[in-house]
């Protein structure tokens, strides 16, 4: 199989607009799960992973005008400068595809107009995506990826695939979204949110906690020689339940075959598993139930949640970037707010941050639709 | 191997009309949207209860993918677990987006429904369709400008390369209000030519889908 390389991975979150800040806040147990009081976004006071906007705008404004942009679009934009500022491969040729990650968009565009039945051209995904295009100069039509949950694994899993059936030599991949009224007054109607900031396979976790991010990693047929540790990803699957549109199954059945799928052509075991781990009581039990099933109940489990909140589109991608840190840094961060175990199949769930020697990991999550994907990522 | 990725079926439903491997076999009458897709549900004789709480993207893909993989038994020759669902639409679910944006834009009348909200994913149609027919396969869900038949055709071309698929459905899925166009192809491997079936090309996807 091809190698294809991950390189000059971004992360902006409220821990950091870079992957190093935000690493080194999650090393120190900080999170940026916080008390809002937002009318525009609830009612109530809620907890959430929310990024400031006077920053956000005093780092955009070196790059644009902060007015023409969208909030969404400033995180993208930002994430992705990054991304090109560093790496050493060559992007800005027609080898070159942009894929944007997202579930939502500028979905907060929506309600922008009297009645809320305005549509701008804004809130189309595919419009977005192109301004960000435009915006960097890539020369081929972007694609957008909206799986619910899974989208950023998707995306990766999308560009690889791309890549290895010589369709493009890179793939930029940006997975953001942005937490907006439309997306707290869903998750609240489901009552899938924590009264707290979640606790990821937790015995007293209750809910999810909502956070918004931008990643950016480029894959790339080319190693980046400014790597000192290149990173491969490995093969990708997505599964569904084919069992029900807003729960995930009881016996873990479309995670246990996407995790099937992946080891039936790399046996070897990975050194850490990165969860989806939501802290809603049925995610965290399916995957455990999930994980023991593929036999892997004793492989180190963390989720990242507990530091910057469910990332929704986003996810995929900032956890993936993060666990790429972990492989390249030998580090795999501890499970913020797990201290006791909350799943009927008990699972090697980080409780503080552990070294790890194998250079491999697993990227998995599940989303809303029954739709599971998973991914590895190994250091050379 | 000298196998190669055909177009077995397809379906459209469009302009009013119900279109399968190029045969129109219903047209109706109804201006919205709802309404047609009760006519087409009552003609085709679906009896799948769930489909009346579906939002319309989620109709539109299922009557579409149930009228054509009601004619080839699918099911019957492929694993759930080697099935794909690869869609593509332009407006994503921004449909039922404005449906849950009502739902809160008044905080005097403020009922967001979860019923509603699952639907805001594009991805939940592929859902949909996967738990009516046990497809537990690898899906996507694009969302792009205009329907991108060469990147369709390279994509799910990759997923038979590396046997991810056996099978697979694919196409296009647009609906915004009474605006809707959905074509779906159903794509196999066949070892030889067979006469009357179309290759699984860029320029035969195109004329499919252009042909109204």
């Amino acid at each position: 199989m091809t190698d294809i390389y991950v390189s000059a991975c971004n992360i902006i979150t409220p821990l950091g607009f870079t992957t190093g800040e935000n690493a080194k806040s999650i090393l120190s147990g900080i999170t940026g799960i916080r008390l809002h009081e937002d009318p525009a976004i609830s009612p109530e006071p809620f907890h959430a992973s929310l990024i400031d906007t006077v920053s956000l705008d005093e780092n955009f404004s070196v790059l644009g005008n902060p007015v023409d942009y969208s909030r969404f679009e400033k995180m993208a934009v930002l994430s992705i400068n990054d991304v090109i500022k560093n790496t050493g491969i060559g992007i800005h040729g027609n080898r070159t595809l942009f894929i944007l990650s997202t579930t939502k968009g500028n979905i907060d565009l929506l309600g922008s107009k009297p009645g809320g039945q305005a549509q701008p051209t804004d809130v189309y995904l595919w419009h977005t995506a192109q301004k960000i295009q435009k915006h960097f100069g890539f020369l081929n039509e972007p694609i957008v990826v909206s799986h619910a949950c899974i989208s950023g694994i998707q995306a990766i899993i999308t560009g690889s695939r791309l890549i290895r059936g010589g369709f493009y030599d890179h793939v930029i991949i940006n997975g953001t979204d942005i937490i907006t009224e439309f997306v707290y007054s869903g998750f609240s109607s489901f009552k899938s949110l924590s009264t707290g900031p979640c606790r990821p396979f937790d015995k007293s976790r209750d809910g999810l906690s909502l956070g918004e991010g931008s990643g950016t990693m480029i894959l790339s047929v080319s190693k980046d020689d400014s790597e000192k540790r290149p990173v491969t990803v490995g093969h990708g699957f997505s599964t569904n339940d084919a069992n029900h549109i807003s729960g995930p199954s009881r016996t873990g059945e479309g995670l246990y075959l996407a995790i099937s799928k992946l080891t039936d052509r790399e046996p070897d075991y990975p050194g850490f598993i990165s969860a989806h781990g939501t802290a809603t009581p049925y995610n965290d039990e399916m995957e455990s139930i999930a994980i023991t099933r593929a036999g892997m109940q004793d492989i180190p489990v963390n989720s990242l949640k507990g530091y910057w909140g469910h990332t929704l589109g986003a996810a995929g991608v900032l956890e993936s970037i993060m666990s790429i840190w972990s492989l390249i840094n030998g580090v795999v961060p501890a499970t913020l707010g797990f201290t006791e175990m909350g799943v009927t199949n008990p699972l090697n769930i980080t409780r503080s941050s552990i070294k790890v020697s194998t250079g491999k990991c697993l990227k998995i999550a599940s989303g809303f639709g029954g739709c599971n994907a998973v991914t590895s990522f190994s250091v050379q | 191997m000298n196998e190669q990725l055909v177009i077995t079926g397809y379906c459209c439903i469009r302009d009013n009309a119900v279109e399968l491997d190029s045969e129109q076999l219903y047209r109706g009458s109804e201006h919205l949207f709802s309404e047609f897709s009760t006519g087409v549900y009552r003609h085709f004789s679906v009896n799948y209860p769930k489909f009346h709480k579906m939002d319309n993207l989620s109709r539109l893909g299922f009557l579409t993918t149930e009228i054509l993989l009601g004619k080839k038994n699918v099911s019957g020759r492929y694993e759930g677990s080697q099935t794909g669902i690869i869609l593509m639409n332009s407006s994503s679910s921004l449909d039922t987006d404005r449906n849950h944006q009502k739902a809160i834009s008044d905080r005097s009348d403020y009922f967001p429904s979860p019923s509603v909200f699952v639907y805001t994913l594009p991805n939940v149609v592929i859902g949909e369709i996967c738990i009516r027919h046990k497809i537990t396969g690898e899906g996507n869900f694009f969302v792009m400008k205009d329907f991108n038949a060469a990147f369709m055709v390279s994509y799910i071309s990759q997923l038979f390369y590396c046997d991810i698929v056996e099978c697979c459905l694919a196409g296009w899925t647009e609906i915004l209000g009474n605006d809707y166009n959905s074509v779906l192809f159903l794509i196999e491997k066949r070892k030889e030519t067979v006469e009357g079936i179309a290759n699984f090309e860029p320029s035969v996807a195109e004329s499919i889908f252009k042909r109204r």
